[in-house]
Parts: C-alpha cells; structure tokens; sequence
C-alpha cells in the first residue's frame, strides 16, 4: 500500500497529465467520465453469477456455455462486441478449476468486474501455477486430495471463468436464490459454492 | 528472454494477501488511469497490445514496487511520449 505522500504526487501527476491532454485537445474530462462509467456500468461480478444460476437451472444453456462461452454469455447481453474469447470451465467432483494471469492480470472484466487487488499480485500469479493446492488452502479452499486442479493462464485474447459444482439438496431454489449463493471468488475458483 | 511481468513459476514472492475487497478503485487517481487509458485507446491513439508492451518493459526493480494503477499511467505517458503526442519532460513539475 502506498503511503500518502506517494499517493498526492501520483494523483497531482495523473491530474497534470489530464490537464495536458485537454489543453491539446485530445481528451477531454467529460470524455474519460464518459468512457469510465460505461467501463464500470459493463462490469460487475452480478453479470458472472447471472450465467452461473442460468446454467444451473437450464441444462441446454450449461452445454452452450460449456461449447462457446463467448456466444452464451453473449445471449444474456454481456461482451456485445468484445474481441476477446470466453471460455468457461466447469467443476465436477473430479476436477476443480482456478484461473490466473500469470503475465499481467487478464481477466474477464464484462463478467466479474474490476479483479481483487490479489489477482494482481506477483504472489498470487506466481504461486498458483506453481502449488495451486496449497495456494487455495490460502483462500480457506481445502480440496480433497483426490481431486485434480486445472489452472486457465488468461491471455489478452481468451479469458476463463469457472462455472461452480451446483450445491446438493437445493433443487428447489429458484435462479435469483441460487445467484444469491455464488461469490466473485466462486468464478474466479478460489472458493467453492 | 522473459520480462519481469512473466512471474509464472518463480519463488519468493511470500503469501497472498486474501483480502476480498469489492472496491475497484482505492484512489480517485486510479479511476481517472483507467478512464484515460479506455479514452485513449479508443481514439485510437494506441491499442491494447502496445500498452502492455510498455508496462512489460518497465524495468524490474520500478516494476516490482510500482503500484498496479502507477504501472498504467508510466505505460500511458511512455506511449504518450512515443507518439509525439506529450514531449519528454513536458509532465514534469
């Protein structure tokens, strides 16, 4: 974490930058408010864990998430027009997914939203491909020995997200109820639902 | 030869810190990178892959203590300066 002082001439550099860039007639301060609120109303971890309940409750849906990510998210109105391929990898009782971005922090933003400050990190980047196993004991994820873990490196092109192993005995909840049960760390794979 | 940014693997970084923080942005500074960086990529100004390029080559040892937002904006005005759009030191207080 950076320090206050660090923090001010950051920020005084970043708003010197926009100033510029305005002078010159390049951007202007309505122009990044504009593209940042569309940024962020795009992006959020609800339109993730939409996908999920759907696919839960659906079983086409699930086979044409699992065949092409990109084109079912797409059906729900999420990544209209983005260049990037999604593919969503599902849990089973055999296998446990987790993804990662071991260069930088590639990660399927339209889905999840900003990533954690932990995707981020040279800890959690480097170490996940190296132990996955001790990595999600870290997250408080315990997986029984007997299950293998998959690890998806994101590229600037393809982005994962995990599709969660559906709680037992709950077959009565509806999609909205079963939504309610899935986190952000659900998609990403570092927790289990 | 690998860049810095390719961590794949490598030992020594210690523990992850876990902590689930929904906020996006811990800064206003860090909002206003990442609405300049989607302005100026779609005017066209540079693309994705030249912005990675730039964050790739910071040198290690800024690299590794550089906050994630900073490493951004470093890459933004070494394009900036690249393609003649803001002159060397034209930032500078």
């Amino acid at each position: 974490m950076s320090g206050d002082h660090e923090d001010a001439s950051i920020s005084r550099r970043v708003r010197r930058l926009e100033t510029l860039l305005e002078e010159k007639g390049v951007v202007t301060a309505g122009a990044v408010d504009e593209v940042l609120d569309a940024f962020l109303a795009g992006a959020s971890p609800v339109n993730g864990v939409r996908v999920v309940a759907r696919a839960w409750t659906d079983d086409a849906y699930r086979a044409r998430l699992l065949t092409d990510g990109t084109a079912a998210v797409q059906e729900l109105g999420f990544m209209d027009g983005s260049f990037q391929r999604l593919r969503v990898v599902e849990n089973t009782d055999a296998t446990h997914n987790v993804i990662v971005c071991t260069l930088c922090s590639c990660y399927p933003l339209p889905l999840l939203g900003p990533s954690p400050g932990w995707y981020k990190s040279e800890a959690y980047r480097s170490r996940v491909v190296r132990e996955p196993r001790s990595v999600l004991a870290e997250f408080g994820l315990q997986l029984p020995t007997t299950t293998d873990i998959t690890v998806w490196d994101s590229s600037a092109e393809s982005r994962y997200m995990v599709l969660p192993r559906r709680p037992a005995g709950m077959e009565s909840l509806s999609e909205d109820e079963l939504a309610a049960l899935v986190s952000r760390n659900a998609l990403i794979g570092t927790a289990a639902v | 030869m690998a860049r810095i940014n390719d961590v794949g693997g490598t030992q020594g970084f210690g523990a992850i810190d876990t902590t689930d923080d929904p906020e996006p942005f811990h800064a206003d500074w860090e909002a206003r990178v990442v609405g300049l960086f989607n302005a100026l990529r779609a005017q066209g100004i540079f693309n994705t892959n030249e912005f990675r390029d730039a964050i790739e080559a910071i040198p290690p040892a800024t690299y590794l203590t550089m906050p994630y937002y900073e490493r951004w904006f470093t890459a933004i005005t070494v394009l900036l300066e690249r393609k003649g759009v803001i002159e060397p030191g034209e930032l500078d207080e």
